[in-house]
């Protein structure tokens, strides 16, 4: 019964490295003392803040809503006091910081009241808001938001789901240990994904050097009322990609520019699937995830992780050793160099790699392109990594984009082998971003000729209404007071003038009383203070507007 | 023989026709090239150009009537992609028309503002919310920093803030590497 399976181009095989952190159970990490929990922590449009400094909160209750579709909630991990609201260091390449919220924590761990929730009973929309709002997001680590992958869409339908287990990326072993350890779970989540996107086929693609995930999730395959097809998939690098996945298990590709909802392929990783099944079946939010902690520390392991603790006191509980000299975010292909170990654990953390000179020597300084194509024989992206190269070194973004630069997915294969030792992908996440600021910038620009177009309309437009309406309504005073003159008297042209402007100014008198505030009967004495102040200041402006403009004309 | 003249005679009609077709099915309106040129200039509608706006320097380029690098918003890239796009030699800004500044949007303060409206009228963009007598405040996302409301103000409340690099703002740095010399 096994299934045809196909090859990708491309792929690399570096030491995997996983047997450090595999060979221990997942361990529950201590609570920190206090957490940092970002309001960015996914795709799309920030959480915001629900919270104040000071309030009292328990474990998994909202503290940011999510904010427009694409958005997740984010929740306390752990009950306390809120501390702060402000600008922290997260956990970026830049180092820049972000709005995150300081939770105290009590630990009591009192949650909030939370049950499982009735799926089937749901319609599907209102399921996918609740699941937005216990802050589900992908956990492979695009944390996109997972109620918008839930969306079949038009369509109504996604017939395939594809469950990646696949973790290529070295040293990293915690969807595996999660396999291991939680596969039932996992697969309860498997099935309200199959609901929500009425899934008829479902695959999980899980690497073949991982074969006691495979065995325990083929053995909580067989207790399910539905069909899932549990596969082994060659060892690969970048065979747990997601389009990589796809072309492995059905031999379709994504074509460029698409989704793999476009071809009827939804894709989750294995731990999202678990995130979905707390949610569900015991109604908590996300507020934890599995981490692997390896490298340069004296007891590699997995440890299940509030959101928010700071990566050094999970460095230290795996003990921290002498000789550290950076910390990834991620795998070594991928992952991302943390400016400053105080940043937290987020939803996207799934690895913390501490380097040494022995496990990560430095790399040798990059020669010039020697043009030997071997980037283009492992990008599985069937790119041309090295003209890639030269346009985005270049600054020629518009011939990188005709290169597809945007079908990259920054896997690192091409770096990897490059015999002249160039940061590749680094010269495409410049390019892209240079992109992306470049569009910004346009849509700006459109904006304010827009604006500035519709601007010079409307004044035009104004300046002609206020002619007319003008016209008008000399017109019909002056047609007034000819036509009812007191005593029938018939009135002159000055007359007419002449109580044209009495009009005018008793209109005027008029309005000067009714500009007086009238709610000036009870004021406290401090908004009639202010008031005062203000008069006072619109008093100097008056005295400053009536003087000389001898301060207007400097002599040069 | 002849079905060979007949078969390049009725491409050549079928093209001809094509051409034909497309020559007035995809006619560029307007001045095609004053677009091109506003296309690139920033928009900020400051006014350093000597012009009033963007679009009538666009305009005086196209007609020849200006320099390419009068628009310090646009800094050097700008007169670098308009010299490329007039097949022009790139030059320096002139600097008469003044230096380009890190982009910035305008603040009012609050507690200053005496809802003169004053502002308001000189916003190219209409990015100031406020009416007469009411507090006025700007609408960051629409300003475009050109510095137009400054002087109006009689009292001195509305300040340029430089845009701060944060997050959503960030950028990847072209990357540094030192390449090693091969003789
Ligand atoms: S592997 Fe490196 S040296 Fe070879 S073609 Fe690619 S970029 Fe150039
Ligand atoms: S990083 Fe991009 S260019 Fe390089 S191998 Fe991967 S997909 Fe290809
Ligand atoms: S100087 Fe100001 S008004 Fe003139 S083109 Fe540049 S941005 Fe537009
Ligand atoms: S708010 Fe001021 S600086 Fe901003 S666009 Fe309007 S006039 Fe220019």
């Amino acid at each position: 019964m096994s299934r045809e399976l196909f090859k990708f181009k491309g792929g690399v095989h570096p030491p995997e490295h996983k047997s450090e952190s595999n060979t221990r159970p997942i361990a529950v990490a201590p609570i920190p003392n206090f957490l940092v929990i970002p309001v960015r922590q996914h795709i799309g449009n920030p959480a915001k803040p629900l919270v104040h400094v000071g309030q009292s909160v328990l474990k998994g209750q909202m503290i940011a809503a999510a904010d427009g579709y694409i958005s997740a909630a984010v929740h306390a991990p752990t009950s306390g006091v809120i501390s702060d609201i402000n600008l922290q260091a997260v956990p970026h390449v830049s180092g820049l910081p972000d709005l995150c919220i300081t939770l105290v924590t009590d630990g009591l761990e009192q949650w909030i009241d939370h049950g499982p929730i009735d799926y089937l009973a749901l319609p599907p929309a209102a399921l996918r808001m609740q699941l937005r709002d216990m802050g589900l997001a992908g956990l492979g680590g695009a944390v996109f938001p997972s109620a918008v992958k839930l969306d079949p869409g038009a369509a109504h339908t996604c017939p395939t789901l594809i469950i990646n287990g696949g973790e290529c990326e070295p040293w990293i072993t915690c969807d595996e240990m999660l396999m291991r350890e939680r596969a039932d779970d996992i697969l309860q989540g498997v099935a309200v994904m199959r609901h929500l996107l009425d899934s008829t086929e479902v695959l999980v693609g899980i690497e073949d050097n991982k074969p006691e995930a495979l065995a325990a999730m083929q053995a909580a395959a067989a207790k399910l009322d539905f069909k899932v097809e549990i596969v082994a998939v060659p060892a690969i690098y970048p065979g747990g990609g997601a389009k990589q996945l796809i072309q492995t298990l059905t031999g379709q590709e994504v074509p460029s520019g698409k989704l793999s909802t476009d071809i009827g392929i939804q894709v989750f990783n294995v731990g999202t699937a678990y995130a979905l099944a707390r949610a569900v079946h015991h109604g908590e939010p996300l507020i934890s995830r599995l981490v692997t902690v390896t490298g340069h520390v004296l007891r590699p392991q997995n440890f299940e992780v509030l959101i928010g603790t700071p990566m050094h006191t999970l460095i230290t509980h795996a003990g921290d050793r002498h000789g550290t000299t950076g910390v990834l975010m991620g795998g070594p292909m991928m992952g991302m160099p943390m400016p400053d170990l105080k940043v937290p654990v987020v939803k996207a953390t799934n690895c913390i790699l501490v380097k040494s000179r022995e496990l990560f020597p430095a790399l040798p300084k990059a020669l010039p392109c020697i043009r030997c194509t071997r980037c283009a024989d492992v990008c599985p992206a069937e790119l041309q990594p090295q003209e890639l190269f030269r346009f985005a070194k270049a600054g020629d973004f518009g011939r990188a984009q005709e290169y597809h630069l945007f079908d990259c997915i920054e896997c690192g294969c091409c770096s990897y082998v490059c015999p002249s030792h160039i940061p590749l992908v680094d010269f495409y996440r410049y390019a892209k971003s240079e992109i992306w600021a470049n569009e910004k910038e346009k849509r700006a620009a459109d904006l304010a000729r827009e604006r500035h177009e519709f601007r010079q309309f409307r004044l035009e437009r104004e300046k002609k209404e206020k002619a007319e309406k003008l016209a008008a309504k000399t017109q019909a005073k002056r047609a007034e007071l000819t036509t009812a003159p007191a005593g029938g008297a018939v009135a002159s042209e000055a007359d007419a003038k002449k109580a044209l402007i009495a009009a005018a100014l008793a209109r005027a008198q008029a309005k000067k009383v009714e500009a007086t505030p009238k709610n000036t009967d009870s004021l406290s004495a401090e908004t009639q203070r202010e008031i005062e102040e203000i008069e006072v200041r619109r008093a100097k402006i008056r005295e400053l507007a009536h003087q000389p403009l001898e301060t207007e004309e400097k002599p040069k | 023989m002849l079905t060979a003249i007949l078969v390049m005679v009725s491409i050549a009609v079928v093209i001809g026709l094509a051409l034909g077709w497309s020559a007035i099915k995809l006619k560029v309106e307007g001045n095609p090239l004053a677009e091109k040129i506003d296309a690139i200039l920033p928009q900020t509608q400051c006014g350093q150009c000597g012009f009033p706006g963007c679009k009538p320097y666009a305009n005086a380029i196209a007609k020849g009537e200006a320099d390419i690098n009068q628009c310090p918003p646009g800094g050097e890239d700008g007169v670098k992609k308009l010299a490329e796009l007039l097949g022009v030699e790139a030059k320096p800004l002139d600097e008469t028309h003044g230096t380009p500044k890190p982009k910035s949007v305008a603040f009012i303060d609050e507690q200053i503002c005496i809802g003169c409206t004053l502002c308001i009228q000189a916003c190219p963009v209409d990015a100031i919310a406020g009416a007469a007598k009411q507090m006025h405040t700007i609408i960051a996302a629409e300003c475009t920093g050109c510095e137009l409301c400054l002087p109006p103000c009689p009292v001195d409340c509305i300040t340029m803030e430089p845009i701060v690099e944060d997050l959503p703002h960030w950028k990847w740095k072209h990357p540094v590497i030192n390449l090693k010399r091969v003789a």
